[in-house]
């Protein structure tokens, strides 16, 4: 007995690990799956429904608005932050003076809640006593922004807010990876007589394709995600305007009890991460099989 | 050859001086207008804080408040005074700090358990139970969030500081496996091969070889995990409301139940504590945060 517990020891020790993931990760997703196929309200019912709930989910308008502000999103924010993160990475990459600083500056805001980025932001968007009545008050009489009450253009507000949040994040990703890259490469291409710009372009991001595919996967992995960020900034509104998948789950099941049609759309909002993130793993284990 | 290169390479920096002289004050110029970029919302909130509300509708984001003003302040901590409808941060902070304690050591020390046994102690098939684990780190927590309330009814433990306890153990396991697996890679197996023909057992290894070394993963782990129990806001807002709120959703109500006159220096008040934690954190132990969140991140 007590040999065969020695025996077993690091298998009991890792147990409690996969058996809390086990249940609340892979049992709960498909309990979810269960109860999308069913026709629960505000109570979970148990007898099968089919396939219902999505056949409503793609007919609804919110859901459909939703996708689409998920679709304007993610292409946005994924653009400016790899494009601004690029930028500052390369630029701090020069031997900077107060680098150090920088980069704190630059990568603050990821140590902060959505929630109080988004208070912030939604203080200074707002149409009254924001940025606006700056600007009118610098002496540009007509100068207006009211993005944030405008139905049209509320959905660019969370992406100036998401962008300003996470591109410090992908600098500090860009930059790990060029401080990676021996000196000696860059020095040689100079002799050969290319210039900076060159070498970046022609050198060193080619040589970044592995950080520009995370970057990518954590990023359409927040986008997916997003749901703080909209409540505190414009709660999905105005009307529904800024509607997202996350939020719709969440307003679907709490606030309007329709628990099987949440269920439906949680399980959209896995299939899509799902699509992400299993070719990702892979290739990182292939990646790390391969050393 | 390489002291060649060195050579020739010096010469060449000498030929694009001027050049250079013009390229480094572009460089330092976007530099510091991306700063002002990142750091305009925190002044904003640090100004508007700090003033009257009159100042606030004569000045504009910009404008340098009269003084140190605190009183937003202590009315976002401690309320004004009166009964009913007065919400204030100070008893949400505390359930913040009683949900983050427990919930950050347990997460940590079970994932330096599956950590140390996925690469001290192989088994077959450890690579695949490794996979298993790391997925959790990915998934959408809106595909759990109907089972886990039912759970929590279930356990009757919904709308308390515990349940929320359980969630963020639960679902920081997956990033601390991976932070304790991917450090304990790189420290050299033969140590522990020596000790287990020692006759040391498997909890004896743990301690006296491996906890000794632990230091900076640690640091990274409680910090990963700290920012991101505190900064949450789905688990808090879907799974407690009312008083056992954790900070995030007390913030959030507080800056949308607006009764009567918004009082903006209050919700930026408001909002920086809410933050401060965090930020002291990532100012006094940058380098940690920022390990985390490249390892958290690149490895996978």
């Amino acid at each position: 007995m007590l040999k065969w517990l020695e025996k077993n020891l690091p298998k009991i020790v890792m147990a409690p690990a996969v058996g809390l993931i086990g249940w609340f990760v892979y049992g709960f997703v498909l309990w979810t799956l269960y109860i999308s196929f069913t026709n629960s309200k505000i109570l979970p019912k148990y007898e099968l429904w089919g396939v219902g709930q999505y056949v409503k989910l793609w007919g609804s308008r919110k859901w459909l608005i939703a996708v689409d502000n998920l679709l304007i999103f993610t292409a946005l924010f994924l653009i400016f932050c790899v494009v601004i993160g690029i930028i500052l990475a390369i630029f701090l990459d020069q031997k900077i003076r107060a680098e150090g600083v920088l980069r704190t500056i630059y990568l603050y805001p990821m140590a902060l809640s959505f929630i109080v980025t988004g208070t912030a932001w939604k203080w200074i968007l707002n149409p009254t006593l924001g940025i606006q009545k700056m600007f009118i008050d610098w002496g540009f009489e007509n100068f207006t922004f009211d993005w944030l009450v405008n139905r049209e253009m509320a959905i660019y507000t969370i992406v100036i807010a998401g962008v300003w949040q996470s591109a410090g994040f992908v600098m500090a990703l860009f930059l790990a990876g060029l401080r990676s890259v021996e000196d000696e490469i860059v020095k040689a291409a100079k002799i050969d007589g290319a210039n900076l710009f060159t070498v970046y372009w022609k050198i060193l991001l080619p040589m970044m394709r592995p950080v520009f595919f995370t970057s990518f996967v954590i990023l359409v992995h927040i986008s997916i995600k997003s749901y703080d960020l909209i409540v505190a900034l414009t709660q999905g509104g105005p009307g529904i305007s800024t509607t997202m998948p996350a939020l719709y789950m969440t307003q679907t099941a709490f606030h309007k009890s329709q628990v099987g049609l949440s269920a439906a759309s949680a399980m959209m909002m896995f299939m899509a991460v799902a699509a992400v993130i299993i070719p990702y793993l892979y290739s990182e284990l292939r990646r790390e099989n391969a050393r | 050859m390489q002291d060649k290169i060195h050579a020739s390479y010096k010469q060449l920096e000498q030929k694009s001086k001027y050049t250079n002289m013009f390229l480094r004050w572009f460089l330092y110029f976007v530099l510091v207008v991306f700063a002002f970029y990142f750091i305009f919302p925190l002044y904003v909130m640090v100004v508007t804080s700090l003033k009257t509300m009159e100042e606030i509708r004569q000045g504009t984001l910009l404008t340098w408040p009269s003084g140190l003003n605190f009183d937003s302040w202590l009315v976002a901590w401690g309320g004004r005074g009166y009964g009913a409808g007065d919400t204030f941060l100070k008893p949400y902070f505390w359930n913040s700090i009683k949900m983050v304690v427990p919930a950050v050591f347990f997460s940590t020390f079970i994932g330096a358990m599956a950590g140390y046994v996925l690469t001290k102690w192989r088994f077959k098939g450890d690579k695949w139970v490794f996979l298993f684990l790391l997925f959790g780190c990915f998934i959408p927590y809106q595909a759990i969030l109907l089972p886990m309330a039912r759970t929590l009814g279930v356990l009757g433990i919904s709308n308390s500081v515990i349940g929320l306890v359980l969630v963020h153990t639960v679902y920081g396991i997956p990033f601390t496996t991976l932070f304790f697996r991917n450090f304990y890679v790189s420290i050299p197996s033969e140590l522990v091969k020596a000790a287990r023909i020692d006759g040391a057992g498997f909890f004896k290894i743990f301690f006296k070889i491996l906890l000794p070394v632990s230091t900076p993963i640690i640091v990274v782990t409680i910090i990963w995990q700290f920012t991101q129990i505190w900064n949450d806001f789905l688990f808090g807002s879907t799974f407690s409301f009312g008083e056992a709120a954790p900070i995030q959703v007390a913030l959030n109500n507080m800056v949308l139940s607006s009764t009567s006159v918004k009082e903006y220096n209050v919700d930026m008040a408001s909002a920086i504590i809410a933050g401060i934690p965090t930020l002291i954190v990532y100012v006094l132990a940058g380098k940690y945060f920022i390990r985390g969140l490249t390892s958290g991140a690149v490895k996978g």
